[in-house]
């Protein structure tokens, strides 16, 4: 049995249901992360004392990966917008780039996290570091998950393309979203535990 | 793909990358305020402030908010309310004494 609306519009919507369906997703995301960032503002606030993060923190090395982050959404984006003009090879080299700069976001962040352990800062030390490593962790596995369904969409996904590439495209839209949401945490996360 | 798709699809890409170079502007722009050691209320605001430009300009044009439906509109006009009340609750809860005294 076919897929109902996975191009054709719903008459009721006028959407397709992945399009709904991943920002219904990205709503239960922004609760999830106002919870911590919530978390945050009461323990910030009940502190007699708080560091501020550059003093803790690597701020070129997080400056460097808000750059990187910004890139890979613009390359997800460039990819989405390959894939509507019908060059899938010029697809391929832009969703390629997306992963490869997720994949540094990591390295980087694996760096930054191996250097607070080898000098005991660690999530027990204090409620700073609790509070970084739990929304760092955090966005993390999202950039990760987003890698994997993002390779999925370049490799074996992908053959999607060749029998439906009105459906592929719009899967690459809803990939992309949820890597422009990663983003935009991000975009939140680095001020407010790195520069405050 | 008719010719004024080519088109409208041309001139999104020049947004976008209009958007990229805005968003790596705003960036130094953050960590350079930062330098300055402002007192923490005004270093707050001002974080939180470019911080929204640059979550905006995310949200409306790579995520295409800017022209969307009605129906997405409404889901995130209620998580936004929804996503105040959480920060809004630790805050009030805490300060003197709207609900605790």
């Amino acid at each position: 049995m076919e897929i109902p609306y996975t191009v054709e519009l719903r008459r009721d919507t006028g959407l397709n249901n992945g399009k709904i369906g991943i920002w219904l997703f990205l709503a239960s995301e922004v609760m999830l992360f106002g919870a911590l960032f919530a978390s945050y503002i009461l323990i910030r606030t009940g502190a007699p004392t708080w560091p501020r993060g550059d003093t803790i923190l690597n701020v070129p090395m997080a400056t460097f990966n808000t750059l990187v982050l910004i890139s890979s959404s613009v390359t997800m984006v460039m990819a989405w917008a390959s894939l509507m003009r019908r060059r899938f090879s010029t697809y391929r080299m832009y969703m390629g780039a997306t992963i490869l700069l997720g994949g540094v976001f990591l390295v980087v962040k694996y760096f930054e996290y191996s250097h607070k352990f080898e000098t005991g800062l660690l999530p027990s030390s204090n409620n700073f570091l609790a509070l970084y490593f739990t929304l760092t962790g955090l966005h993390m596995l999202h950039v990760l998950g987003g890698m994997v369904v993002n390779a999925y969409f370049w490799g074996p996904g992908a053959k999607l393309y060749k029998t439906n590439p009105e459906w592929f495209t719009n899967r690459v839209e809803y990939s992309g979203l949820f890597w422009h949401f990663v983003d935009l945490v991000w975009i939140f996360l680095f001020p407010t535990l790195y520069l405050l | 793909m008719t010719t004024d798709h080519a088109v409208d699809i041309d001139k999104q890409v020049r947004i976008y990358i209009t958007v990229f170079v805005a968003l790596l502007g705003l960036t130094i722009v953050t960590v350079a305020v930062s330098r300055y050691h402002l007192p923490v209320h005004l270093a707050v605001t001002v974080a939180l402030i470019v911080a929204s430009i640059k979550g905006s300009l995310v949200a409306c044009y790579f995520m295409h908010l800017i022209s969307e439906r009605k129906l997405i509109y409404a889901v995130l006009g209620l998580t936004a309310v929804f996503f105040v009340v959480l920060l809004a609750l630790p805050v009030i809860t805490h300060s003197d004494g709207f609900w605790i005294h």
